[in-house]
């Protein structure tokens, strides 16, 4: 077989390859600039897709009677920046943003610590029974957590966790599938001569892991770590089950309070939710590279 | 994905283990412990628990009191539980197929050869990750049918106004739409798969005379019927527990929630349903056995799926 390095060398080979008359291009081709078509389709879909982050923030920053008029206007006349006051005002938005953050954190730190735990125990160490028992974790991806909900109230419930952020923050310290599988392919991609190395030196299992595997994962830890934050922060169904207390309440569960009455407060509810989504779009376009990973495990470049 | 490992897993581990296999488990202990112990307390329980509770009449407080299989001959006689299980039917056989065709197509348009195709990328993936409560507000916004953008833009075209939220028959297809939003996450792993693709084999389809229709036909496709599939059971079991835009869209906890589901409970999921049931009408007991009948209603149909999928998954080198 040859290299590519002989194959470099060779001379080049004579051409003697038939030529292949080459297809007249379609008709669209040859009217339209190449690439011209493609961004236009592109465009629209782009258009699709950021509409409704437009329309929220377009909405934010108008009047009430603006906003309720018909036709709708693209651009607003009349930039209320107001509205983002009066929205934090109009609402308990300070106490319903700590419960977010603290809610948030606890389950992100939850997460980092257990799944690049858990995971390595699935991929880089070997025992009896591994694969079977990563197959029933790979399972419960498929196991609606609506399943679980009337039992898990009544076992918070007994434990005396309703109204605290317990319910949400303990089993993200137990780990969750998706993330101990896009852990486990990112260990999986790690060559075995490194463990062993440090074995045959004399660390043990959990040396290893900590000070060879672990700094060696970061970026997967940081895939990890980034999408619990933002799963966190957007949770609707758990807090709405676990808490009761108005002071409790995460900003999912708060943004109902403006539409109390018949009247619904839509640009203030707008305002809020850019000042909720912000931070999102933040957290994305810094970290855009982890997300991408993050998403296909490390099987697509750039 | 993994599920293509699943048949080969089902196999049970054998029993007798050696002194350097017990060794191997005490090694391997600490790692994979939590994750034990989350999923005895946090999964496996609740579901037993939920099957326990099934056969009792239980309020949430007080005793429970066994009450054999009447929960479960209860829904036979529930207009509600059938319009919440046709609702979710009609949702999950509606959105299931229109996401993995939008999955695929933004994977397509993801895969385009332009310089700035990241700036699509991140575009097109980024409403995936914003919040679906937001989202669904947004959604109200939009589908106002009296200021509504949606509505004023179907106007130009001389389409006549739609009620989405107010009609029984489109709201579902709102939160049909409102669940494309999410395609961008499915769309990056078929863009993943798509790359892998040799592009040798369109070279030489090309060469061959393939038109761009039989080359996406014979060629992508086979080769992202792995991805096909993982979406068809994970869309399907998205499906199948959607809530959280329904509550939200009927007014959630501030008021209408509490006593309608929708015009003509066409919002009545079986998750909202179940809901209800459990933490509004206090009966833990008839919420139990719907979400036991859920949870077998799932394993049948990802059963169903995997069956299905031998006839049309492709898996390289088999």
């Amino acid at each position: 077989m040859a290299t590519a390095r002989e194959a470099r060398e060779a001379p080049a080979p004579p051409l003697t390859v038939a030529h292949f008359p080459r297809p007249r291009p379609p008709l669209m081709d040859r009217l339209v600039p190449k690439g011209v078509l493609v961004r236009i389709g592109l465009i629209i879909a782009c258009i699709f897709f950021l509409l409704p982050f437009y329309w929220m923030v377009n909405s934010a920053v108008k009047t009430t009677a603006e906003l309720t008029n018909f036709p709708p206007t693209l651009i607003p006349q009349v930039f209320d920046f107001g509205n983002f006051y009066r929205a934090v005002t109009y609402i308990p938005f300070g106490t319903f943003l700590l419960n977010s953050v603290l809610l948030t954190s606890g389950v992100t730190l939850g997460a980092a610590m257990s799944n690049p735990l858990i995971a390595y125990g699935f991929s880089r160490v070997k025992w009896p029974g591994r694969d079977f028992v990563f197959g029933i974790c790979m399972a419960t991806i498929f196991l609606p957590f609506p399943v679980l909900i009337v039992a898990l109230f009544d076992i918070f419930a007994k434990l005396g966790w309703i109204n605290t952020f317990l319910p949400m923050i303990v089993p993200a310290f137990f780990g969750s599938p998706f993330f101990i599988f896009l852990m486990r392919q990112f260990y999986l991609s790690l060559p075995n001569e490194i463990s062993e190395a440090a074995r045959i030196d004399g660390a043990n299992e959990f040396q290893v892991f900590l000070h060879i595997i672990l700094p060696l994962a970061k970026p997967a830890v940081a895939a990890v770590t980034i999408f619990a934050a933002v799963q966190a922060w957007g949770e609707f169904l758990a807090p709405l089950l676990f808490l009761q207390d108005e002071s409790k309440y995460p900003l999912s569960i708060g943004l109902q309070f403006y539409r109390q009455s018949h009247d619904v407060a839509y640009n203030l509810l707008m305002a809020a939710s850019t000042l909720i989504v912000l931070p999102i779009v933040a957290l994305f376009i810094a970290f855009q590279r982890f997300f991408i990973q993050g998403v296909t495990a490390g099987s697509i470049k750039g | 994905m993994q599920s293509q490992r699943g048949a080969a897993l089902i196999a049970a581990p054998r029993v007798h283990l050696t002194a350097s296999e017990w060794r191997q488990l005490r090694t391997a202990a600490p790692f994979v412990l939590p994750w034990v112990i989350g999923f005895f307390a946090f999964t496996l329980y609740p579901i037993i628990y939920s099957l326990y509770l099934s056969f009792q009449s239980y309020s949430g407080f007080g005793d429970a009191v066994p009450v054999g299989f009447a929960n479960y001959k209860h829904m036979f006689t529930d207009p509600l539980f059938f319009k919440s299980l046709y609702n979710t039917a009609y949702y999950t056989l509606l959105a299931v197929p229109i996401g993995l065709v939008v999955a695929i197509v933004l994977a397509m348009l993801m895969n385009q050869n332009v310089r700035e195709v990241a700036i699509y990328r991140a575009a097109f993936y980024l409403p995936s990750i914003l919040p679906l409560f937001a989202l669904t507000f947004i959604f109200i916004v939009l589908l106002n049918p009296g200021f509504g953008l949606v509505n004023f833009f179907l106007g130009l075209f001389h389409v006549p106004t739609i009620n989405w939220l107010g009609d029984p028959s489109w709201t579902k297809v709102s939160v049909v739409i409102l669940a494309q939003l999410g395609a961008g996450g499915p769309a990056l792993i078929f863009l993943a798969s798509l790359r892998a693709v040799p592009t040798e084999l369109y070279e030489s389809a090309r060469l061959e005379g393939a038109g761009p229709l039989r080359r996406f036909w014979h060629i992508t496709v086979p080769l992202i019927t792995p991805v096909i599939l993982y979406d068809l059971l994970y869309g399907t079991i998205l499906g199948l527990q959607i809530f959280t835009p329904a509550y939200i869209l009927v007014g959630g906890t501030s008021g209408g929630a509490a006593y309608t589901a929708g015009p003509d409970n066409s919002l009545l999921f079986y998750v909202f349903y179940l809901y209800k049931n459990a933490f509004q009408y206090s009966d833990m007991g008839y919420a139990s056995a719907m979400a036991w009948v859920l949870f077998l209603i799932s394993i049948v149909l990802a059963l169903l799926i995997m069956r299905w999928s031998q006839y049309w998954v492709h898996y390289e080198g088999a």
